[in-house]
């Protein structure tokens, strides 16, 4: 496994992960769904509608095994649900995708975080009414004393459960959750339950790491700290994939950054230079934002839109009503309408 | 006015086959709602269960008692993955929905004209208990516990009995719910997509919370059967739920000991509270109701000091102030 390699790594190791993961990048296209070249998860035409609204159609989108995968885009562009269907969380109309070369889809979440894809929550699910402790020790594979019958023996679980602890104490002194331990996990403030959060995910032993916005509703203070956890997954040999918001952590942490909108992924590359990516920036800011209008087209716009008011004005005239303010408002209104209609028709055409 | 008399039955209220009764089904409850959170609104099916399989295997077809005791655990099983195949996948409100239905069907079933030759419609079933009194080791007599409060040589027996079931059922829960096995229940009740992502079967664990907890519904049912000797359809309404549930959230959810105290004071109190007014209505102390209004008005009472508790010490009795206190963030 990946994460026993890393434990016995030297520390000059450290800035190879990172420079092992761009190296895997150099060069490649960005194109959407670009192949790379060891994959640990592929994912082919994931589909998920809901009702008349398509919240997911991704045709085609790799993830680097080792690195560190930002999914972004604008709100709604499907980010989540997408790793809904991924996680077994919820079921994707159709598609495929398989990690590690196993075939995924249909996968209960639980099989799939046996498997060794373990995600976190945009809304932090810390059990509140259990200790931080507890909280560590229930991501804890296969343990005996979960079978009904056996958990009636303790010493049939005891030393297990004893090595479980050590492993929870020492991911929790990393985590500095350490003095916190016997606490209830609905006392910690926001940023410390993240932290318990994706410690408790690393109990599973995952080697997909999926964190879903790992920082929101995190004060400045944590955030470093934070990053610091999601770089050193890397250093321990995991891959991450995780979705955010914020540009200035995606830059700082991740090797290849993937963009979704309206459910498909439109862009993928590094994160240095995705955002300058035209279709990035469609994607966020709306087709054509800044394309200044030439004169000729201006003079059109103009020139249909007087057009409209004089036939209005005429059609009001035919028809002998007294000018009231109704009257006058209707045309306006219907005026305005139709020279919203034509910007339309104009972003439309170019 | 007599206060031995007061004082004497509240306490054998608070140890009689009631608190017994309900002191296992509301450990029943307490693994399903308390460590799961299961919201089974339906524990009198369990009992109900419990009590006509004994009943109707002796009765109705003349097989041996301890067959009845097996059918009606075996039964118990079966009736929990009825209820919980097609709902435990769904949100906890439609459990709720289908168990109270499913109480209501089995009622309806057992006092239905159509099968009065197996169940006896709504006069019950009686004598079927021979079976289980033979085994009484208590010669015939009274026994008294203690100056002021006694009991025959039946009542004895099931107390005896009775109690060892509450005993044993404590102790079981003691060991699952300090094991690994407990921690996933309690984290079920907590976050259900949270425990999924840490890879553990959901939906197993809250299934063999349900059957758990019928199972030790079934044993209230049988202690409610033998004690009365007798079984009618209208004990095991939706009335005995409830009680239930107050006496679970009286002790104190998810504690080992809540629901065995909180349905000795229950008991204890209803009568308490419902023999000291009669004693005072028959002696003239209080001369503005008569004794049949008693009955309502210790109901009214005990609701009263209910909501009381709920407002001043909303964990129960053996509860956690602090966990209370996190639901609030």
């Amino acid at each position: 496994m990946h994460v026993d390699e890393a434990a016995s790594a030297p520390a000059g190791a450290v800035t190879d992960r990172k420079a092992a993961a761009r190296a895997a990048f150099a060069g490649l296209a960005t194109e959407p769904g670009v192949a790379k070249p060891d994959p640990i998860l592929v994912v082919d035409n994931v589909v998920r509608r809901f009702g008349g609204l398509t919240a997911v159609n991704v045709e085609h989108v790799e993830i680097q095994r080792g690195s560190i995968t930002a999914l972004i885009g604008p709100n709604g562009a499907g980010k989540t649900t997408f790793f809904n269907q991924l996680t077994g969380f919820d079921t994707a109309d159709s598609g495929e995708w398989t990690f590690n070369g196993r075939k995924m889809n249909g996968v209960p979440a639980h099989k799939v975080a046996r498997y060794g894809m373990v995600r976190t929550f945009q809304l932090t699910k810390a059990l509140s009414k259990l200790t931080v402790l507890e909280n560590m020790r229930l991501g804890a594979q296969g343990q005996r004393g979960e079978n009904f019958l056996r958990a009636l023996f303790p010493r049939l679980w005891r030393a297990q459960e004893d090595e479980i602890t050590e492993r929870a104490e020492e991911l929790l002194e990393r985590f500095k959750l350490a003095a916190k331990r016997s606490d209830f996990a609905g006392s910690l403030s926001g940023g410390q339950r993240k932290l318990l959060e994706m410690a408790r995910a690393l109990m599973v032993k995952p080697e997909l790491v999926m964190l879903d916005e790992p920082m929101a509703g995190v004060n400045p203070a944590l955030t470093q700290s934070l990053l610091g956890h999601v770089k050193d997954l890397r250093e321990q040999g995991m891959t991450v994939l995780f979705v955010e918001h914020d540009m200035d952590m995606v830059r700082d942490i991740s090797d290849w950054v993937i963009v979704m909108a309206q459910g498909a992924v439109i862009a993928e590359g590094p994160p240095e230079t995705i955002m300058s990516d035209p279709r990035v920036v469609d994607a966020y800011l709306g087709a054509h934002h800044d394309a200044p209008l030439s004169d000729a087209e201006a003079e059109r716009q103009l020139a249909e839109a007087e057009a409209e008011l004089e036939l209005e004005a005429a059609e009001t005239h035919g028809e002998a009503v007294p000018v009231n303010t109704a009257t006058t408002a209707g045309p306006g209104e219907a005026a305005g309408d139709g020279a919203k209609a034509g910007g339309r028709k104009e972003a439309g055409d170019a | 006015m007599d206060w031995i008399l007061v004082i004497s039955r509240a306490v054998e209220a608070s140890i009689g086959t009631e608190a017994v009764i309900y002191a296992l089904a509301a450990i029943g409850l307490n693994v399903h709602f308390g460590y799961t959170g299961l919201l089974n609104f339906g524990q009198a099916a369990f009992l109900a269960i419990g009590a006509y399989s004994i009943a109707t295997t002796v009765t109705t077809f003349g097989l041996p008692f301890f067959l009845g005791v097996t059918i009606g655990l075996a039964l118990s099983v079966v009736l929990a993955l009825l209820m919980g195949i097609p709902t435990l996948r769904l949100r906890a409100d439609y459990l709720a929905i289908v168990t109270i239905a499913a109480a209501e069907i089995i009622r309806l079933v057992v006092r239905s004209v159509a099968l009065q030759d197996v169940f006896g419609g709504t006069d019950g079933i009686q004598a079927f208990s021979g079976g289980f009194y033979a085994l009484n080791p208590y010669p015939e007599g009274d026994y008294n516990i203690g100056p002021i409060i006694g009991f025959d040589e039946n009542t004895m027996w099931v107390l005896t009995v009775g109690w060892i079931l509450v005993a044993l059922s404590c102790g079981l829960i003691y060991l699952l719910m300090k094991s690994p096995w407990g921690r996933v229940l309690k984290a079920i009740r907590e976050d259900e997509d949270a425990v999924r992502s840490l890879g553990k079967n959901v939906f197993s664990y809250k299934m063999q919370s349900l059957v758990l907890g019928g199972v030790i519904g079934a044993l209230a049912g049988f202690i409610f059967a033998l004690s009365r000797s007798a079984v009618q359809p209208e004990s095991y309404n939706t009335e005995l739920t409830f009680y239930a549930y107050t006496v679970l959230i009286l002790g104190g959810t998810a504690r080992i000991l809540g629901p065995v105290v909180g349905a000795a004071i229950f008991w204890g109190l209803l009568i308490l509270v419902g023999t000291f007014l009669e004693e005072a209505v028959n002696t003239g102390t209080i001369t503005f109701i008569t004794t049949t209004q008693v009955g309502p008005i210790r109901y009214m009472l005990v609701g009263l000091g209910l909501m009381l508790l709920l407002i001043y010490r909303p964990q129960g009795i053996f509860g956690d102030k602090r966990e209370i206190a996190l639901d609030a963030r």
